[in-house]
């Protein structure tokens, strides 16, 4: 049993892969408090698809392709804040155009590639066990910021997101927030990038805070519980997609998915299977 | 004796529309003022523009005698309805402790005696026992109990309270006029909108009558009158035998009900 815990971890690309994962699931549960919570949802998707310009101009240019994936994400968000800003076109209007924009800008610098490579495809899907010692850094370097920016900005965060109103009067710039969590976001993804991919990202934002909603009543527990939630999906999908042989982002999203239905079903407050029987108890008591 | 809280020439604009047209009036440090009007009067429009949440064409705030931007001291404002998402996963204490955040605050960790002054506030609105359930299960008469209590918890000079009386149960209502007695002993500028003319005479040293524009400000037996009613309500007023009548038809979906929704208007003396 120990061995078969230890075996992957002999190599030194499956050491890398871990300590990625762990870092993914923590930092994308934490964020993904805000994204659940504030219904934006709809944008963390949007964002991680509209990196994809960045990818693919640092891979014709040869640079780090997390770098450039920053770099675009950080526009995107600064795009959509302005532009929602100005208040003529509703956010989510605006987080559709900027996201079809970006990914279709993306798609046609791709293919003026000749053939799709195959690191653009480890983009798309993720490609844990490819992780350098380069990408390694980056990553660590982007959660200890954005972790860093959730402690300081914790109570301003808290009162814009439940209160917008209270934070104004007591003199909180709300726009300049909102601007810093999209910012936040957008380095998340990227964070994000390598273990799940653009296309699973979201679900890293959104299902373990989800499940972590129904178990909890407080933010900083829902925050602890949804990290949890998020380590246990990483590292179980590393070995379920070592062991089965899987795709590790497809493995870490499902474990993650099967822990909010056993939530859903199972919460004690608000758990389906509870209000049943709850429902089922009424009539006689 | 300059005025603690002071409206000048405040205009609001909706588009082509005045929401407010140059209002100008003043409360004094202490003292205790009803905004009355018809609907779409800009109660709430003005409140909003006070605490800088909307844009004034023109005008100025000022709260002694400086410029709302300029002054420090906390200004506690609490809407008509919340925009808050009840859901949130905040207890009652988080909600309140929120109103002694602020003032440098963000980064520091409450203080035994924030701590303390969030209790009391609780105490205050009758509230303490509900301090560790999540807010989306109280009623709404209890949400807007921890709203008022988060308003004291910031410990006011100005406190701004839009429609505390409406829809609200009786014992939030007593609660909430208790609170104002309470706040007349500590000297806090109170301003309330409401659509309770009897109250608003009754209760309040100045009475502040708009409709859109300022009809009349000052103590209620000069504002109440005749004339000045008239003026405020036009067809909502009418004057039988001598005394007048006025039917403050209420915000909250009266139209389909009929008749049965004006008890919010009141009767008094011509003169």
């Amino acid at each position: 049993m120990i061995a078969w815990l230890t075996e992957p971890f002999s190599f030194a690309f499956m050491q890398r892969a871990l300590i990625a994962s762990i870092i993914v699931g923590i930092v994308c549960a934490i964020i993904g408090c805000y994204i659940v919570l504030r219904s934006m949802a709809f944008l963390g998707d949007a964002l991680a698809h509209a990196i994809l310009p960045g990818v693919a101009v640092a891979y014709l240019i040869g640079a780090n392709l997390l770098a450039g994936a920053l770099v675009a994400g950080v526009l995107v968000a600064i795009g959509i804040s302005f532009v929602s800003r100005a208040g003529t076109i509703k956010e989510d209007t605006a987080i559709g155009i900027f996201f079809a924009a970006a990914l279709a800008l993306g798609v046609v610098l791709i293919s003026t590639m000749g053939s799709y490579a195959v690191d653009l495809t480890h983009v798309l899907f993720g490609n844990v066990l490819g992780v350098t010692s380069a990408d390694l850094w980056i990553t660590a370097g982007l959660a200890v910021v954005v972790l860093g920016l959730v402690l300081l900005l914790y109570k301003r965060l808290l009162v814009v997101s439940f209160d917008p109103i209270l934070g104004r009067t007591l003199g909180l710039n709300i726009h300049w927030l909102r601007t810093g969590l999209f910012l936040m976001l957008a380095a998340t993804i990227v964070v994000a990038l390598r273990t799940v991919g653009v296309a699973l990202v979201a679900a890293m934002l959104v299902t373990p805070p989800a499940a972590a909603y129904l178990l909890t009543r407080r933010l900083p527990v829902m925050m602890l519980v949804s990290a949890v939630i998020g380590v246990v999906s990483s590292v179980f999908g590393l070995y379920a997609s070592y062991y089965l042989d899987i795709s590790t982002g497809g493995a870490i999203v499902l474990i993650a998915t099967v822990i909010f239905v056993l939530a859903f079903l199972f919460a004690p407050r608000d758990g389906i299977v509870w209000r049943a029987r709850r429902r089922a108890a009424a009539p006689r008591g | 004796m300059t005025d603690c809280l002071e409206l000048k020439d405040v205009t609001v604009r909706y588009g082509a529309r005045f929401a407010l047209d140059a209002v100008s009036f003043g409360v004094p440090q202490g003292a205790q003022a009803a905004v009355v009007g018809p609907n779409g009067a800009g109660k709430s429009t003005l409140f909003k523009a006070m605490v800088g949440l909307l844009p004034m064409v023109s005008g100025q705030v000022l709260l002694h005698g400086q410029l709302r931007a300029d002054y420090k001291e906390p200004v506690a404002y609490v809407p008509q309805r919340e925009e808050v998402d009840w859901r949130f996963p905040v207890t009652v204490f988080d909600v309140v402790a929120m109103g002694r955040y602020g003032r440098g605050k963000w980064l520091k960790r409450l203080t035994s005696a924030d701590r303390r002054t969030v209790r009391e506030s609780l105490d205050r609105m009758d509230v303490a026992d509900l301090a560790h359930r999540p807010i989306g299960e109280l009623s709404g008469g209890q949400q807007q109990r921890v709203f008022l209590a988060r308003a004291l918890a910031q410990e006011p000079h100005v406190l701004l309270l839009d429609e505390p009386f409406t829809g609200v149960d009786v014992s939030t209502r007593e609660a909430t006029l208790e609170l104002l007695s309470g706040l007349r002993a500590n000297g806090v500028t109170v301003l309330v909108s409401t659509h309770d003319l009897d109250l608003a005479a009754s209760r309040f040293d100045v009475v502040v009558l708009l409709n859109r524009r300022l009809i009349h400000a000052g103590p209620p037996r000069e504002v109440f009158t005749e004339e000045h009613l008239h003026e405020a309500f036009g067809g909502q007023m009418v004057v039988v035998d001598g005394r007048m009548i006025v039917v403050d038809q209420c915000c909250c979906g009266g139209d389909a009900e009929g008749g049965g929704s004006a008890g919010d208007g009141a009767g008094r003396d011509g003169r």
